[in-house]
């Protein structure tokens, strides 16, 4: 298996389904419609000669400032075929929503609730779609850019006074 | 029978009970078992034979908080932790103190972020702090034995001083106006 026939192939069951295609350090990635994911992945997966059995990695980017923002990464391994490819799929500001790869890999599970807790991206068609690091009653999603990096101004000598002030210290 | 045989006449010992109970207070104190990141590492090598903190009578780390009135929190506290940390604290029974080992626990260290606790001080009270990322043994160890010097003036009637103190070495106090 190369790339380029993995982009024949893929292209000709799904002719509208990718939206760009590009080759970094001899690894295919793949844009696509977020209406087809499923489908490819379904094929990509279950296609005898293809058999990418194994969902490595799943992520979300946060591209401040670009259209679709937000960015969902997968990472697919054939373990026959020992090649991988990469797939992505945009989705917007106002609705991050991207179809749950939880019915093909059940390992998507627990890596989506983590995009989802961390970077705010919905998954339509997900099991249980909750918070699985940050607390329960935690407000926003801390990783992505537009939330403040610091915490809490850093107490020197010179403004500790003005800091533990305001500091909810805790009781007996 | 039995120790006087051995240690011949020991004689009569007058003293205030406040300073018998503190004394008992101080060298068995026994810690709450539990360590949240690599401080605890440190923590373990303090109770190791190198440093033995069992010449405290603290080799006993207990399990359930119900046996303990020393905590040492070491390592830094995730906000999803630090309702774990109160729990157990409030379980605790009275006298309890609390040692932060560690930058991390003691003001959130490097880890300026939303998911540290920014210094266990905003869960449970503080009584010692100990610098260091992560602190040695030997500093551990230092801060518990400025802990005992502030239990050694605690008064029997369970009330604390209000005001803070800094130990500047072993026998020196110095009330913080």
């Amino acid at each position: 298996m190369d790339n380029t026939t993995l982009l024949h192939r893929v292209q000709s069951a799904y002719p509208a389904a990718i939206l760009a295609s590009s080759e970094f350090r001899g690894e295919l990635s793949l844009v696509l419609r977020p209406e087809a994911l499923l489908d490819v992945a379904a094929f990509l997966r279950d296609e005898p000669e293809l058999n990418y059995t194994f969902l490595e990695n799943l992520c979300a980017v946060d591209y401040l400032g670009r259209e679709p923002r937000f960015e969902v990464v997968y990472h697919l391994l054939s373990v026959n075929n020992s090649h991988r490819v990469c797939l992505k799929v945009g989705a917007a500001e106002e609705h991050p929503l991207v179809p749950s790869l939880t019915p093909l890999w059940p390992t998507a599970n627990w890596q989506e609730r983590e995009a989802f807790d961390l970077m705010g991206i919905q998954f339509s068609g997900h099991p249980a779609l909750e918070r699985i690091l940050m607390p329960e009653d935690w407000i926003g999603h801390p990783q992505r850019k537009d939330v403040p990096l610091g915490y809490e101004e850093v107490a020197f000598t010179f403004n500790q006074e003005k800091i533990y002030a305001q500091k909810p210290f805790a009781k007996e | 029978m039995g120790i006087e045989e051995k240690a011949g006449n020991l004689g009569v010992v007058t003293t205030s009970l406040e300073t018998v109970v503190n004394w008992g207070r101080t060298n068995a104190m026994w810690p709450l078992l539990f360590g949240l990141a690599c401080c605890a590492i440190e923590m373990m090598g303090a109770q190791g034979s190198n440093y033995d903190l069992s010449r405290f009578g603290m080799e006993l780390n207990r399990a359930s908080p119900r046996q303990a009135d020393l905590m040492i929190v070491a390592g830094r506290v995730s906000r999803k932790m630090a309702p774990v940390v109160r729990r157990l604290y409030d379980q605790m029974p009275e006298p309890k103190w609390v040692i932060a080992m560690g930058d991390c626990a003691a003001c959130g260290g490097v880890f300026n972020n939303y998911a540290i606790v920014q210094g266990v001080d905003e869960v449970v009270p503080v009584d010692v702090y100990v610098a260091g990322c992560p602190p040695r043994p030997e500093a551990l160890i230092d801060g518990i034995m400025m802990l005992h010097e502030k239990v050694k003036r605690e008064k029997i009637s369970g009330v604390r001083e209000d005001a803070p103190i800094r130990i500047t070495s072993k026998n020196q106090l110095i009330q913080v106006k």
